[in-house]
């Protein structure tokens, strides 16, 4: 087995990156950026920003694919059902595109003229977009900011805790499927929130059980066979949030770019929904940020 | 930039080689990887799987490999039969991962002085958190190396699963393996339009970097209930067919949902030779066959 190079001088040196010794390293050019060495001055700058929005939720996975951005947009409209969440716009900046009078939206979606443009961006410019989309964007007065995040643990990711670490996350939302070709990409990303110290809310089990519209009997379309997400939250002392069953009309209506909880009101989905949301809801009312008084509040 | 001829080199063997890709995650991109594997298997052809998800590297586990023991050779990293008669081969990031609480994580074997990640600095002792760092700085790199360093040997088809988007790692996918002309990429996606969505700018990838579209494969396409045998259309409808007909390239079809299927990945068993009675069998044998009339007869 080799070792590190030998003089290396430590990712949080002066010289990290630049030694002669460095030649060669993989990460020679991650240490030569000053990622060890002093902080962005836009995380100051976003942690004033932030002092305007309550809450900060990142909505997580390992894995693609198992209902981040679903669950994320039924999250902000199940808070944004309380008529007593507000939304104030003051000054200059990058305006949310609001969806209701309490419900604003960034996505760089926004920012692409036709639905073909693909993104196909190398590492540092996604960087500098979240940057821009924490730094840049006036939300003005809000309960609560919920951060939709693509599948995996990379740049995306790191970029958005680095840059809000100053302005306290309140904790992070992991969604699963209950396969074990799930679990084993989500327990990776838990293994992440550890390493950069962000607390764990919960995790979400979706598409737990399928309720056929006909015979209202149960199928398991992806089995939890090696015990699901309940298994692995005992394992890892992590709370299970809730367990969200599969509903076709879930895929309608965010095909429509509805609210499902207002489209089916009874589904058993809905009721999953809410209940997860409360258990969010009352985790950030249980623990509020030690620093000093947010505005507003 | 190379000459348009490869140059010998660990890929020199292989005939065809296909991509599976998807703007979107989770609609069945290493499923579709391993499904078209073992079919074209069964149809007589040897095969390999190269695994190119970085931060979740799902093959080895729907092949029962998970945990195998990867070595070196003079041209570089030997991949792994899943089976007896050896004629599935697999590389992927998850066996190079597979390395518990040592200081340093992974290394590749030396090519003309370049080598694979070594490890990070003392002190980072966990495997998956050293990736996780290295994913950011050096996704483009680690994959080229990682392509050009298995030593294959003599392929009918490499399959290449990547994760998910259009970044680091596709450019990088892309770029090592144009000199050995691909076939193209097989494109997946589910059928509602928040992946149909996605899936047209991967489309649009495709174009950009020149890598023709084989076709489109729309994956968990209705679910038929066990107890009634109502069809009902989990994620929507339509989505795989409209996107091939927007983007001008084939449809190759539609697989539905089967809890068989997604049991026998999960404990990597071969679907095509032990379910094929099952409900997503019919349309998998199908794309399968549509890939094979499509490979063209190559001039070694």
């Amino acid at each position: 087995m080799e070792e590190v190079p030998q003089g290396c001088p430590g990712t949080g040196s002066a010289q990290a990156g630049r030694g002669a010794s460095c030649q060669g390293c993989p990460n020679q050019r991650l240490c030569a950026s000053g990622a060890g060495a002093a902080p962005d001055p836009a995380i100051e700058e976003i942690k004033e920003k932030m002092k305007t929005v309550k809450h900060k939720i990142l909505v997580l996975s390992g894995k693609g694919g198992v209902g981040k951005s679903t669950f994320s947009a039924h999250l902000a409209h199940g808070l944004a059902e309380d008529e007593n969440t507000q939304v104030h716009q003051s000054g200059s900046g990058w305006s949310p595109v609001f969806v209701e009078d309490n419900l604003g939206v960034m996505s760089v979606g926004f920012l692409l003229s036709s639905p073909d443009d693909a993104v196909i961006w190398r590492g540092p410019k996604k960087n500098g977009m979240i940057k821009q989309f924490l730094r840049d964007v006036d939300w003005g007065e809000v309960d609560y900011l919920i951060v939709d995040t693509p599948p995996g643990t990379s740049d995306e990711h790191l970029s958005a805790v680095q840059y809000l670490s100053a302005a306290h996350i309140d904790g992070a939302v992991i969604i699963t499927t209950p396969q074990e070709v799930s679990l084993q990409d989500v327990r990776k990303e838990i293994n992440f929130c550890h390493k950069v110290k962000l607390p764990v809310i919960g995790v979400v089990e979706n598409m737990s059980v399928f309720i056929c519209p006909q015979c209202k009997k149960e199928s398991q379309i992806f089995p939890p066979t090696t015990g699901g997400a309940e298994v692995m939250c005992q394992d890892l002392k992590i709370p299970l949030l809730g367990k969200v069953p599969l509903d076709p009309h879930i895929g309608k209506s965010c095909d429509k770019g509805q609210s499902f909880l207002t489209d089916a009101p009874d589904s058993p989905a809905t009721l999953a929904y809410r209940s997860i949301i409360k258990r969010i809801q009352e985790f950030c009312g249980h623990h509020p940020p030690k620093e000093e008084h947010l505005i507003g509040s | 930039m190379e000459a348009a001829a490869a140059e010998p080199g660990n890929l020199a063997g292989v005939r065809h080689i296909i991509l599976v890709l998807s703007g979107k995650g989770g609609v069945g991109k290493s499923t579709i990887s391993t499904e078209l594997a073992l079919a074209l298997r069964h149809a007589g052809k040897k095969v390999g799987i190269l695994d190119v998800d970085l931060c979740g590297p799902s093959i080895p586990r729907m092949l029962r490999a998970q945990g195998r023991a990867v070595h070196q050779c003079d041209s570089g990293w030997v991949p792994v039969f899943v089976d007896q008669e050896q004629s599935i081969s697999l590389m992927s990031v998850g066996f190079l991962l597979e390395s518990p609480d040592e200081a340093v994580v992974w290394r590749g074997p030396k090519k003309n002085g370049s080598r694979l990640v070594q490890g990070l600095h003392a002190g980072r002792a966990d495997a998956a958190w050293a990736l996780q760092v290295t994913c950011a700085a050096e996704a483009g790199a680690l994959i080229k190396q990682f392509v050009s360093d298995v030593a294959w040997g003599q392929l009918d088809y490499l399959v290449v699963d990547t994760p998910p988007g259009t970044s680091d790692e596709h450019m990088a996918t892309v770029e090592a393996l144009r000199p050995y002309s691909p076939l193209g990429a097989l494109v997946v996606t589910t059928p509602q339009v928040v992946s149909v969505g996605d899936v047209r700018r991967e489309l649009t990838f495709c174009r950009k970097t020149g890598l023709q579209v084989v076709g489109v494969v729309e994956n968990m396409s209705g679910f038929v209930c066990p107890h009634c045998a109502e069809c009902t259309n989990v994620f929507s409808r339509g989505g795989g067919e409209e996107l091939a007909r927007l983007a001008g390239v084939p449809f190759l079809g539609s697989v539905p949902l089967d809890p068989e299927l997604t049991r026998s990945l999960e404990e990597g068993r071969d679907f095509i030779r032990d379910f094929p009675n099952s409900p997503a069998f019919p349309a998998l044998s199908s794309i399968a066959q549509k890939v094979l009339s499509q490979a063209p007869a190559r001039l070694s």
